[in-house]
């Protein structure tokens, strides 16, 4: 094809100018180009500096470790131990199920965690390290580490977990530790996120849920670098949270002890109390049960037995439990009646065994009567009609705001779940809660710690310690934090009359130590450690006129959730407050015969800081106290033994 | 001007050829690919397995393709355009039926020591035959109608075959290639304006049925549309890319992380990082200086075949350089656009960079045609 050349020249001047179009779009588009890059890498260079950096740089938080608890004399009650877990790298593992199989035979695995491990492995990217049993014993560890050659991919790894090594003795006292849960996160606004590390423990129940922001500590932090499927690069650096503070209570773990070895089984509590400094030295509340349970996550089985057994483990009946604090309440009717200056302590009352009130007939606890009583004699006798007569004089109003005074129907501040405020009724509670008049029986029924009356064993030792010193002592849980005095709080004057309440005292040291009193069978010999107290008996029933003609019911043939509740109250020295101790065993029967040993026992373990001698017990009672204190031994060989007198 | 008017003597014979190469073209090719082995030993993590060393045995392959269809003179190259063109087209056809499907949608054709994916081919068989059919069409047809038809025809079946496949990249690559060689080859200007006009109607047109009862693309398809206008929408899924991609590129700033310091392609934040993101590596470890220094290179490159296309005499060689650069400068305008987040992710590979055998040979063979007609260009010219 031969071509006309001038034909040619127009085609390739065509070609040139197009050539020159194209190329020119082509620059421009370059020069596009080059303003997108430095749109992206110069003006929004730190924004995407800083993406980049998001995306690799993830945060974990390093757990602190919890601080510990220990007694007053520096015994450990809480501490963290080594856990063990056993981990499995499923990329590092290549067979997963042979692996597991041949660990299970090493180790004994729950097959439900099995297959929750399972899910989790085919869940998660392969370089992620799942935990197939948590809570692994030391031997268990061990075989694991031993046989690791035949193991590729499982590591034993040690973290951290609660321990409680008195078990039972604190579990109401301190509480328990555990996962965080759902429900837990639930109740908070802003949860720490320290509180999604998986199985973070925190506190649950008791001091160790109450002083938890305490005790925590904050979370360190390292910066890990990580890839585009989280599989973790290299750690960048690291920052140490803070370890939480270590707690000191007030109670005496040794005492503590010899209290729960004490109760027994029990369905009881009993408080000791420092009546100079309001310290808790124990408080124990019986049946108890073993917190490292919970920590390791319950069984079905053993928290139905908890749950469902008739004597309530799981309350803490010393601040929780409320009881109608019977007889124990008289001096608090007394005083109201001595402050109001509408009695004398030698003026008498007749006691027929009864007095009828507008037309009802109220019963003293002996049908034959008491005669002519006194204070001192009535208190002694614990008879019921001197109560209800000075009641009358004084009114409700009067009792109630005395009994508020001594801290009944108070709440007291300590950091225990479920502590309860009790109730000292007066007209304007009864007015608001029941919408009713109050009556005059009301007023007889309270006199003796019955009818709307409810008392917790903390607060009658709280009342015992105010009769003791006059102070408005106040209950102290925590003795330091990290190593820092809590202020105690030496309580001020209650600015009573001086005179009586040495007619209270008086009142009191003979119901223990008269011959006549109710408390005289459980009278301490030794001079030094003489005691003052005030047994109770309070019902949890009405005996109705047709069981009274019939002849009261002997309580031991009730069953025995209608059985009367056992109170004791008393402080020792009595001449030199040491203790305020109250006990209550629920259901026990009568406070003489049920409490007041109980009481006097522990009273003797407080003062002589260890198993009292004999010497300090009646002569005839010792045989029988001899045997106790050895089977409390055998029990319990933790018990200080060799008590001594210091005063 | 024909190959047969050449003075023959004028053109350089057997291996004296190797001195008339266009050595600034060669050196560049070079230098590029020695960047893409860099990068490739980078996106590695500093080795050079799995992708630097055989980058660089095939490029030594392309290297030796690339003299070999230099050294053949341009007018053997002219006269089986026509064949190359239909066998490759065949290619294309056959893995339709025997062809392997890998990664997302490209379709090869196992040989062996490579694998030859045929619409890499075709891309430059296409050029050829476009040129090769302009050298011989009457300059006054031209732009007749039918004479228009026929090139559109060239062009839109290898088109439909890859869009088959589907690789939307490749397709879209024809379609403004072939456009842009039927621009030069001097198609009357009133086509294009056609064109355009009708594609901008039919773009507007499709977004105003959006929402109304004649709705013309499903929800889903307005929905991709709408990730690529704004990846934050999607940032985990279809978007995802573009936004890793963005980042490595902004976090990259004026000097880059420094070499094999970039923690978005070592950290495997970006996705397809030793092919068609390899760029987002490049600009990531070596910043704004890096990426501008590469598209100078690549347009340096354009530059060197577009020169070569002016100063040669007849229309094939001319047409097929033009081809090449365009061709060379689509690849990475769309690549780059692509990762820069200026055109949708459409799986287009960076020219002599990115990991991967048959973009590489058949760009080399390419860059042998240019050198070929830089070396049988006319020397002494007629007066």
């Amino acid at each position: 094809m031969k071509r006309n050349p001038k034909e040619l020249e127009a085609t390739h001047r065509t070609l040139s100018r197009r050539t020159l179009l194209l190329g020119g779009a082509q620059a421009a588009f370059v020069g596009v180009l080059v303003l997108r890059m430095r749109y992206l890498q110069m003006d929004q260079a730190d924004q995407f500096r800083l993406l980049a950096e998001e995306n690799r740089i993830n945060v974990r938080l390093i757990p602190p470790k919890r601080g510990e608890i220990y007694d007053r004399f520096g015994q450990i009650l809480a501490q963290n131990s080594p856990s063990y877990r056993i981990i499995i790298v499923p990329e590092d593992a290549g067979d997963v199920e042979e692996v597991i199989a041949r660990i299970s035979n090493l180790v004994p695995l729950d097959p439900k965690e099995i297959e929750r491990a399972m899910a989790e492995i085919r869940r998660s990217p392969p370089f992620l390290p799942i935990t197939l049993a948590d809570q692994v014993t030391w031997e268990d560890i061990s075989r694991v580490a031993v046989n690791a050659p035949a193991l590729p991919g499982i590591t034993p790894e040690v973290g951290s977990t609660r321990f409680y090594p008195r078990k039972a003795d604190f579990a109401h006292v301190i509480g328990y530790v555990g996962p965080v849960s759902e429900y837990d996160l639930s109740r908070l606004t802003d949860p720490e996120p320290v509180l999604h590390i998986p199985r973070f423990q925190i506190g649950k129940v008791g001091v160790e849920t109450k002083l938890e922001q305490v005790l925590r500590g904050k979370a360190g932090a390292k910066r890990i670098e990580v890839n585009s499927t989280g599989r973790v690069m290299r750690e960048l650096n690291r920052r140490d949270g803070e370890p939480g503070a270590d707690l000191q209570l007030t109670i005496d773990a040794s005492l503590q002890g010899y209290v729960q070895a004490r109760l027994g089984s029990e369905s009881a509590a009993a408080v000791v109390i420092d009546c100079e400094s309001g310290d808790l030295r124990a408080i124990v509340s019986s049946p108890s049960f073993d917190p490292n349970l919970f920590v390791r996550g319950i069984s079905v089985a053993n928290y139905r037995a908890l749950t469902e057994d008739l004597y309530r483990p799981l309350a803490n009946k010393t601040v929780q439990g409320l009881y109608p604090p019977g007889s124990t309440f008289k001096m608090m009717t007394a005083m109201a009646a001595l402050e109001a200056g509408l009695i004398g302590p030698e003026e008498t009352v007749w006691c027929p065994g009864h007095l009828t009130v507008s037309g009802r007939r109220f019963h003293c606890w002996r049908r034959g009567g008491h005669g002519h009583v006194n204070l001192q004699n009535s208190l002694k006798q614990s008879c019921d009609v001197y109560f209800y007569d000075l009641a009358i004089k004084v009114g409700i109003d009067k009792i109630s705001a005395m009994a508020q005074r001594f801290g009944l129907g108070v709440y007291h501040d300590l950091p225990m779940s479920a502590v309860a405020t009790g109730l000292a009724p007066d007209r304007a509670w009864k007015e608001r809660v029941h919408g009713q008049k109050w009556q005059i029986g009301d007023t007889v029924n309270a006199s003796i710690g019955q009818g709307y009356m409810l008392a917790s064993p903390l607060q009658l030792a709280v009342m015992s310690a105010r009769l003791a010193t006059g102070r408005l002592v106040a209950p102290r849980l925590v003795r330091s934090i990290n190593g820092v005095e809590q202020t105690g709080n030496p309580g001020e004057d209650m600015g009573l009359n001086e005179n009586n309440l040495h007619h209270m005292r008086r009142a009191m040291f003979a119901v223990s130590n008269d011959r006549r009193g109710t408390a005289y069978g459980s009278r301490i010999i030794e001079e030094a450690y003489r005691m003052a107290g005030k047994t109770g008996t309070s019902q949890v029933r009405n005996i109705t006129a047709a069981e009274r003609a019939a002849g009261v019911i002997r309580n031991q043939d009730l069953p025995w959730e209608r059985r009367d509740h056992a109170l004791f109250v008393n402080y020792a020295p009595f001449d030199n407050p040491k203790y305020a101790v109250s006990v209550v065993v629920e259901h026990g029967g009568g406070g003489s015969s049920v409490a007041a040993p109980i009481a006097r026992d522990i009273t003797l373990q407080a003062l002589y800081d260890g198993t009292p001698p004999l010497t300090a017990y009646p002569s005839k009672d010792r045989a029988r106290i001899e045997a106790q204190q050895k089977r409390l031994h055998r029990e319990r060989p933790d018990i200080k033994s060799d008590g001594r007198n210091r005063a | 001007m024909s190959y047969l008017e050449y003075n023959v003597k004028s053109v350089p014979t057997g291996l004296r050829k190797l001195l008339y190469l266009n050595w600034p073209l060669l050196v560049l090719t070079i230098t590029v690919a020695c960047v893409g082995f860099l990068m490739l030993y980078s996106v590695a993590g500093g080795s050079f397995t799995p992708w630097a060393k055989p980058q660089m045995e095939r490029f030594a392959l392309g290297l030796a393709v690339m003299l070999v269809v230099a050294l053949v003179p341009i007018w053997f190259w002219r006269n089986i355009a026509a064949l190359a063109y239909l066998l490759s087209l065949a290619l294309l056809v056959s893995v339709e039926f025997f062809g392997t499907v890998g990664m997302g949608a490209q379709r090869w054709l196992d040989l062996g020591f490579v694998r030859l994916q045929p619409s890499e081919l075709v891309k430059i068989t296409m050029v050829m035959l476009l040129a090769a059919y302009y050298d011989w069409l009457p300059a006054k047809r031209t732009s007749r109608p039918f004479w228009v038809m026929l090139p559109l025809l060239f062009i839109l079946l290898p088109t439909w075959l890859v869009l088959q496949q589907p690789d939307l990249g490749t397709s879209i690559l024809f379609i403004l290639g072939g456009g842009a060689l039927m621009f030069l080859a001097g198609v009357h200007w009133a086509y294009f304006a056609v064109v355009i006009a009708a594609g901008i109607g039919l773009v507007t047109t499709v977004f105003q049925s959006r929402g109304t009862d004649w709705q013309l693309l499903k929800n889903y398809q307005f929905r991709r549309i709408d990730t690529f206008l704004d990846p934050s929408t999607d940032p985990l899924g279809a978007g995802y890319h573009i936004t890793q991609s963005k980042i490595a590129l902004g976090s990259g700033g004026w000097a880059g992380r420094g070499f094999m310091q970039g923690t978005q392609s070592r950290l495997n934040f970006l996705p397809e990082k030793h092919t068609d993101f390899i760029f987002t590596t490049l600009a990531e470890e070596f910043g704004f200086v890096g990426g501008l220094s590469l598209l100078a290179l690549y347009t340096l490159i354009l530059v060197f075949c577009i020169s070569t296309a002016l100063a040669a005499r007849d229309r094939f060689s001319s047409l097929v350089s033009l081809g090449i650069a365009v061709t060379v400068f689509l690849f990475f305008g769309v690549n780059m656009s692509m990762v820069m987040g200026l055109a949708p992710v459409v799986g287009v590979p960076l020219p002599m960079i990115s990991y991967g055998g048959s973009a590489m040979l058949v760009l080399m063979a390419a860059l042998g045609l240019v050198q070929s007609a830089h070396i049988h260009r006319p020397r002494n010219r007629r007066r």
